[in-house]
Formats: structure tokens, sequence, C-alpha cells
């Protein structure tokens, strides 16, 4: 007997637990038809998968899940200081159909004076052959730290940024990037 | 020489930020990637690219053989005085390109 309704995964990382999910949902469902479920039940059986679908959605990878190489490489960057989550935006299409090119974009929200402003983002990848994939360095008469470029994936895979911060502070944005055709390792 | 656009306003207020795009024509060799004869191709990339207003420093960019080819950057700068915008890659094999740009403040 299947338990109902069942319970979505705690921890959504990947479209996998996702669809797993949803395979356990039907299997449910079809052991449900034999006692007739009440409107209730129903709804909540509606409801379920689009609450599991929704950390899925927002992409967000914890640092703290990134491989050790990775964090390694982060850890390099910010000099061994403690990196915090947040501040930092990354602009990339979660489903990427050529790695050779990746259109990508990271901002941090400061005011950009001579005593607060953003002095540098990085960016790092999980899978490509090198961990380290651009660094941009900002002054006050930057204006904004926003920036736009174009990278190689070689794989699906996570992609962090760490922005370091005038008064030494440094914060960080992950996303996951699913990549159809891999950049770097092919011929183009 | 390597073809080079750059897409920056030849005019501004003073004390608005301005959207600069840059792109050069380059290959980005990464040198992970084998070529006809099968032997890995040798790394040529761009390893820096920095912009100058009128001699000081605005943005900088440290490239990884992870950028794309033919680097694309859009970047902003706040427009203080009537000068130039000059801006350098740098890379393997003693590779140096400059261009400059005038811009007007008003």
């Amino acid at each position: 007997m299947v338990q109902w309704p069942p319970r979505p995964p705690a921890v959504v990382r990947q479209v996998e637990d996702v669809v797993a999910f949803l395979r356990t949902l039907r299997r449910a469902a079809i052991a449900m038809t034999a006692h007739r479920p009440d409107r209730r039940t129903l709804l909540r059986c509606a409801a379920l998968p689009c609450l599991a679908a929704l950390p899925c959605l927002a992409r967000a990878a914890p640092l703290a899940a990134a491989p050790k190489d990775l964090q390694a490489a982060v850890r390099r960057f910010a000099g061994g200081a403690p990196v915090r989550e947040g501040k930092v935006t990354i602009d990339v299409a979660p489903l990427v159909e050529n790695g050779n090119t990746v259109p990508i974009a990271v901002s941090v929200e400061s005011p950009m004076t001579a005593t607060e402003h953003v002095s540098a983002i990085a960016v790092f990848n999980e899978k490509n052959p090198e961990r380290n994939v651009v660094v941009f360095h900002f002054t006050p008469r930057s204006g904004r730290a926003a920036v736009a470029t174009r990278i190689r994936l070689a794989a699906s895979q996570k992609l962090v940024a760490i922005a370091r911060l005038s008064d030494g502070s440094h914060w960080s944005a992950g996303v996951d990037v699913v990549v159809t055709l891999a950049g770097c390792l092919e011929g183009s | 020489m390597a073809r080079t656009l750059i897409h920056a306003p030849k005019t501004a207020a003073r004390g608005e930020v301005i959207e600069i795009r840059t792109l050069i024509a380059h290959p980005m060799e990464t040198g992970y990637r084998a070529g006809p004869e099968g032997r890995l191709l040798p790394r040529d990339i761009l390893r820096r690219f920095t912009c100058r207003y009128d001699g000081e420093v605005v943005f900088a960019a440290d490239l990884h053989p992870a950028v794309a080819a033919n680097p694309y950057l859009a970047f902003r700068t706040v427009a203080t005085a009537t000068g130039t915008l000059t801006f350098t890659w740098e890379g393997d094999n003693g590779f140096v390109q400059t261009e400059s740009q005038a811009i007007t403040v008003t």
C-alpha cells in the first residue's frame, strides 16, 4: 500500500528528484483509484507537484554542496575569509543549447562610492577543466558592478559567483545550468 | 591586428553611468582541444582586459580559457569628464592590442 499523499523530497537539487517524486505520485494515484478520493485529497494531490517544483525553478545552488576543488578555488579567491550567501545576482539561462558560448551576466547592488564599493567579482565553475572562468575588477569609477560576457561550459554544472566588497566581506551566489552541447573539449 | 567592436556613447551627461560593450576577434584556444593530427593545440588566450578613462583604470577583467571565443564584455563606467576611453587586451604569445574612443561629457 502506497502512503497517500506522498511526501515531496525534502531537498530538490536536480530535475531527476522532481521526476522521481512525480512518478511516486502517479503510482499512488493509481493505487488510490480503488477507494474513491474526496475533493480535498485530490486538490492536495494537484498542489504538491507544484510545491515540489518550486525550489527547482529557483535553481539556487548552495556553496556548501559544491565539490571540494570548487570550494578550494573559492577559498583561494576569498583568501580564507568567510563567504556569505547573498547580494550577488547571476543571470544565465537555465537550459543552454550550446556550451561553447553561454551568455552570462553578474551584478551586485552597491552604491559604488569610495568607501563602499564592489572591488571584484569572480566566476567559478564545477566541471570545466579549470575552475576559474573570469574575474572582474571594479573601482568606484565603474559606476555599477554589473558585467555581461559569454563563457564556455563543458557539461551541465553549477556556477558560482563571488563578490569582494571594499569592506573585505565576500558574498556568493550559485546557479545550476543544464547544457545540451558541451563546449571546451570538442572541436568547434 | 584583431578586429574589435566597441560600443560606447559618443556623448554623455556628467555623472551618468554609461554602458560600454566590447568585442574582439580572438580564437581563445583553450589548450584542452585536439587539432586535426590528434595533438593538443597549444593554449592561446587573452589574459587580461583593461578599460582606462583618461589613463585611470575604471574596469578590468582576468580571462581564463572558459571565456568563449571572441571575448565579449559589457560593463559600466561613470562619465566624469570629456576625454578618451582606452581599451587594452593582453594575451598569450605577446598579444597586445589597444583601441581608444573619445567621449564628450556635457
